[in-house]
């Protein structure tokens, strides 16, 4: 009997329509792995009794000539999206016992196309962190180590990406505001996808950066990740920043076939001191692009330097803005102050509810926009942003996709980068640009270092163009055919 | 050019009704100072005559019908409530 | 510039004064979701997720609030912005769910305007409208259910209001008060608001500042939620008079927010050592600019009825109601409502032209009516006589069959028992006696019956003419035509 956790979503169809395994076997499956991989720490909750429920209405939904491309999957849902009746905190402390009495779009979608939820997944408080050390729940442990020391998945989507690459889960749901969903996914060999801003509903994720939090997905292949991005996808009239276009057949986009395409190369992101087997992988993956018929174009795209700063920027501004809510008014966390009244509790409740970096954030956000502060760094660091778009569209002018790698690094060990913000920022300098973008962007598991860490690849295009970007990173995982598996040591 | 000093803060932690204790006030302005710091290099980057980016989506604001389609869900909304009384949300009073 | 001045020790003060009123745009859901709006519900029962501000929660504009915002820019005759952009006002306070309020700060969807106030006599002036925005309403804490809690209710958090901004034009109490009165009459007639001040759908905030003439402006203090007129008047005077008071001792006005205690008619600080709000305005990024075309705005304006000044200067010119008059019937739509239906169906009824009976009606609606609607404390659209009703009873006074006085009678009774005119006449047979014949017999009779008056009045006593018509009068039980009676009765005294 095959190890179906070992299937892809893609495999796993087949077997369901052909009626060769059942949703229910393959929830069992996976309950049992998510109970193994417990030293992972990446479910924060788990919903054993749901996914079997879901299962069993999966196999009616098949049984009847109604199958979906997600029906009967076994998926992990970041602790971010909301999910009626069940834990739902974004791994905060401040958002204690909060359990929705409403389901997020996206998660609404995969349900309504039969897919098992298998419970909620651990990732960095209020998605602010790039390496899954900021939850409240304790950090997450990436499935691959360097020899025998931990290293950690990446963040803020560091549950996510441990669940798929420890096999506890088919698939995972993600979000990414600078980076979130294709930096951890780098690390840990899978294939991370971020889609155009507007792509997918908003509502019913606890919001961090409006103007910059997408969800998206983490699977195995590039074949699951158009899959399951079909799947969530789509116009929603409850989010007034939801673009009404219609969601292409993202599978179909896999034609294999990129002769002719112009690939984007951009010079500034060749960094001073970048390590180089990440130079030597870039190399490499623009050669397998020349080998399938690419052109490879170089392009420049002048700002990328201040992505960085802009995103640190812009981000904590509109966060410090989103989490006024949680004051221990009408949920979560309250802490009162004997003989105190309202505003020792709020400011009780916030201290006690925000971990550092959270908090750290929200003060250089509310700073940031605060009087006399407003011009010189929100209203510049818009500025800079409306100029780092304008470079991607000129360069799309010239070129189909842009290939960048995907981190400055493989993953690194616990701790190591947690004595200086800047340091742990510096993790999303490929990735924040697109964010600021709003572009559809994607990370393909290519290769190892020398410790034995995955690399990946990142693959950009242009507004509402997630077709192309598919189809290149089709391309790409076929030529790397990275086939490398963690040794399962968490069982 | 930034420099946070322990009275601001204060300040910026009193706006953002998150309570700082007196002897983290120092190392958390240097936090502050050191990041703004970072972020500073943007006044590198002329930006004369760019407008700032209104909107990442190029759309138009959707407009919703005048009917009423949602609330009288009283229970829903006071369900995950710390402290609630006779349908109110209960808190402590300000303090003058 | 008005001639209202505080006399102070050291001389004369100007006051200037600015008014920033919020009114509830009337909608059937709320601003940024689908809540209702109406009044008087259960606690937190007209609530969404949304107005909770739940994890994860997104506004959606209500296009009927955008609407209304929009007809009321063009009832001020003020410039229409067709891009506005929504802002967020970030403070914390408990019935503010999201910690911020959705607002709109440097694009608001209205420009300047005009109001023009109406300061008796004819006399007029014109206060200038700086911008109106949309913005949400917080929702309701009370602080006297519980020793130590506050109970938050959310039921108006998020229910859409217009912030209509004065510009500093106004000079004097009254003034304040012809504003707002105009304001809020245009408001009703347009449908934009309700303007209940007492429900609290329309919320007043008045800046305060004091100089002397020709100086620069003071510093000005701003007197918060005020809801009634009156009260808005009362704390302008006391608040004028405070500012001079300290300015004369010597001391400065700190620029601050108070409230106005009705009870005490004083004003008070809001807060002892209160810091200035850092709004930290941006703009609101889960939403996008609200635009329009001129289609829209053409659209909104075909929808205003006839405004205040537009109906109140056609009675005056076309139908020749007097001003007086005039000013009271436009003042509440309601009023002039009722008149136009009166004078329409009182022309269709005589055939003859409403310029000829403008005039009567008005004073018949503004006289009887009102003063018995008042004695009975009903308003207008409780009045038990209809606005057809009062035109056939106009209509019998018209064409003769009653006369003046009997009308009033027959009124009074109309109003008891919402009977019409015509069955009241028949049953009480107050037919009007017109018959030549019947009244010179009757004069007749009474120059017969009165010697000694009649000997008086040929002896040169003109007014005792009265007395004649008098006794005519309660010999055919007030029903003699009086105009025939006066026609009749001098040819006979005189002989």
């Amino acid at each position: 009997m095959t190890d179906l956790t070992k299937l892809t979503i893609a495999e796993a169809r087949d077997l369901l329509k052909k009626g060769d395994i059942t949703s229910r076997e393959l929830a069992e499956a996976h309950i049992a792995s998510v109970e193994a991989a417990d030293a992972l720490n990446a479910y924060i909750a788990k919903t054993p009794e749901l996914a079997l429920e879901q299962a069993d209405k999966a196999d009616a939904k098949i049984g009847a000539g109604e199958q979906k491309g997600m029906t009967g999957i076994p998926v992990g849902i970041k602790d971010l999206f909301a999910t009626k009746g069940v834990h739902t905190q974004a791994c905060s402390h401040i958002l204690d016992g909060f359990k929705p009495e409403y389901e997020s779009t996206v998660t609404q979608k995969l349900w309504d196309d039969g897919a098992v939820m298998l419970g909620k997944l651990n990732m960095d408080e209020f998605a602010m962190g790039s390496s899954n050390e900021t939850s409240f729940y304790g950090p997450v442990k990436n499935p691959w180590r360097r020899g025998d020391t931990d290293t950690v998945p990446g963040g803020s989507s560091g549950g996510s990406v441990a669940s798929v690459a420890g096999f506890a889960a088919m698939g995972a749901t993600a979000s990414d505001t600078g980076g979130s969903i294709r930096q951890p996914a780098s690390f840990t060999g899978t294939f991370g996808f971020k889609p155009t801003y507007g792509r997918c509903s908003r509502y019913g994720m606890v919001a961090f950066a409006s103007s910059l939090d997408q969800a998206g997905t983490i699977t195995r292949t590039v074949r699951d990740g158009a899959i399951m991005m079909e799947s969530i996808s789509g116009f929603d009239t409850k989010d007034s920043t939801s673009v009404d276009i219609p969601v292409p057949n993202f599978e179909a986009a896999l034609t294999g076939d990129i002769r002719g395409m112009k690939i984007g190369i951009p010079q500034e992101y060749h960094l001073a001191g970048m390590p180089g087997e990440i130079e030597a992988l870039w190399h490499q993956g623009i050669e397998w692009m020349k080998a399938a018929g690419a052109e490879i174009v170089d392009i420049n795209l002048p700002h990328t330097k201040y992505a960085l700063p802009t995103y640190y920027i812009v981000a904590p501004a509109e966060a410090s803005s989103n989490l006024a809510r949680y004051d221990g008014v009408r949920y979560g966390l309250r802490e009162t102050v004997e003989g105190g009244g309202l505003v020792d509790m709020y400011e009780a409740t916030r201290a006690a509810g925000f971990g550092d970096e959270v908090k750290r954030r929200i003060m250089i956000g509310t700073y940031v926009l605060s009087a006399g502060y407003y011009d010189a760094y929100y209203l510049k660091a818009q500025k800079v942003r409306q100029l780092i778009a304008n470079d991607f569209k000129m360069a799309f002018e010239k070129v189909d996709a842009v290939l960048t790698p995907t981190a400055p690094s493989a993953a690194f060990a616990p701790g190591e980068k947690s004595d200086d913000p800047i340091a742990m920022y510096l993790n999303d300098v490929f990735t924040v640009p697109a964010s600021l973008a709003g572009l559809p962007g994607s990370s393909v598991p290519v290769g190892l270092d020398a410790n034995g860490l995955p690399l990946g690849l990142q693959i950009l295009g242009k507004p509402w163009d997630e077709e192309t970007v598919f189809k290149v990173s089709g391309v790409m995982e076929e030529a790397a055919n990275f086939t490398a598996k963690p040794a399962e040591w968490w069982r | 050019m930034s420099d946070i000093d322990k009275a601001t803060v204060a300040k910026i932690a009193r706006l953002a009704r998150i309570k700082i204790e007196e002897d983290k006030l120092e190392s958390l302005a240097g936090e502050l100072n050191n990041i703004l710091g970072w972020v500073e290099q943007l006044d590198e980057v002329n930006t004369d005559d760019i407008q700032p980016m209104s909107s990442v989506v190029d759309a138009k604001l959707r407009w919703r019908q005048d009917e009423v389609s949602d609330g009288d869900k009283q229970e829903s909304v006071l369900k995950n409530a710390p402290n609630a009384e006779y349908g109110f949300f209960a808190v402590p009073k300000v303090i003058e | 510039m008005s001639n209202y001045r505080i006399q102070g020790a050291t001389g004369d003060w100007e006051v200037v004064l600015g008014l920033e009123v919020h009114a509830q745009v009337i909608s059937n859901a709320k601003l940024f979701s689908g809540a209702s709006t109406e009044f008087g519900a259960e606690p937190n029962a007209q609530v969404s997720l949304v107005d909770a501000a739940m994890p994860g929660m997104l506004p959606t504009i209500n296009a009927e609030c955008i609407r209304q915002a929009v007809r009321t820019g063009l009832a001020l005759g003020a410039q229409i912005n067709k891009r506005s952009v929504f802002d967020r006002k970030n403070y914390f306070y408990a019935d503010l769910p999201q910690g911020y309020q959705i607002s709109q700060f440097k694009h608001p969807i209205v420009g300047e305007g005009t109001i023009t106030i109406d300061l008796g006599d004819g006399q007029t002036k014109d206060i200038g409208v700086e911008r109106i925005h949309l913005e949400q309403d917080a929702g309701k804490s009370m602080h006297d259910q519980h020793p130590q809690m506050t109970y938050v209710d959310l039921n108006r958090s998020g229910v859409a209001l217009m912030e209509i901004v004065s510009k500093p034009d106004m000079s004097s109490p009254e003034e304040a008060g012809a504003y707002l009165t105009k304001l809020r009459t245009i408001l009703r007639y347009i449908g934009t608001c309700d303007g209940n001040m007492e429900q609290g759908s329309m919320r007043a905030d008045v800046n305060v500042s004091v100089r002397k003439p020709g100086d620069p402006l003071g510093t000005r203090c701003e007197i918060k939620n005020v809801n009634s007129i009156r009260f808005v008047r009362q704390a302008i005077e006391y608040e004028a008079q405070r500012q001079v008071d300290i300015i004369e001792d010597g001391g400065t006005i700190d620029q601050e927010t108070r409230l106005f205690d009705p009870s005490k008619g004083e004003t008070r600080s809001m807060r002892s050592k209160e810091e200035a709000h850092d709004y930290r305005y941006f703009p609101d990024p889960d939403l996008l600019p609200v635009e329009f075309d001129d289609a829209f705005i053409d659209a909104a304006r075909e929808s205003l009825p006839e405004l205040p000044d537009e109906k109140k200067a056609r009675f005056v010119e076309e139908l020749g109601v007097s001003d007086y008059n005039a000013s009271v019937l436009v003042g509440e739509k309601e009023s002039c409502d009722f008149f136009e239906e009166l004078l329409s169906a009182l022309a269709a009824k005589t055939g003859k032209p409403s310029q000829k009976l403008a005039a009567k009606a008005s004073n018949w609606v503004m006289g009887d009516l009102f003063g018995a609607l008042n004695k009975a404390s009903k308003s207008v659209s409780e009045s038990p006589v209809s606005a057809k009703q009062g035109a056939d009873l106009l209509a019998l006074v018209e064409d003769g069959t009653i006369s003046g006085r009997i009308a009033k009678d027959v009124f009074e009774i109309m109003f008891d028992t919402g009977k019409d005119a015509e069955a009241i006449v028949e049953e009480k047979g107050l037919k009007q006696v017109s018959d030549t014949g019947e009244i010179e017999k009757i004069i007749d009779e009474v120059i017969a019956a009165n010697p000694a008056q009649l000997e008086q009045y040929r002896a040169g006593k003109d007014k005792l003419i009265g007395f004649f018509v008098g006794q005519v009068m309660k010999a055919t039980g007030g029903k003699a035509n009086p105009g025939m009676v006066n026609q009749l009765l001098k040819p006979k005294l005189d002989g």
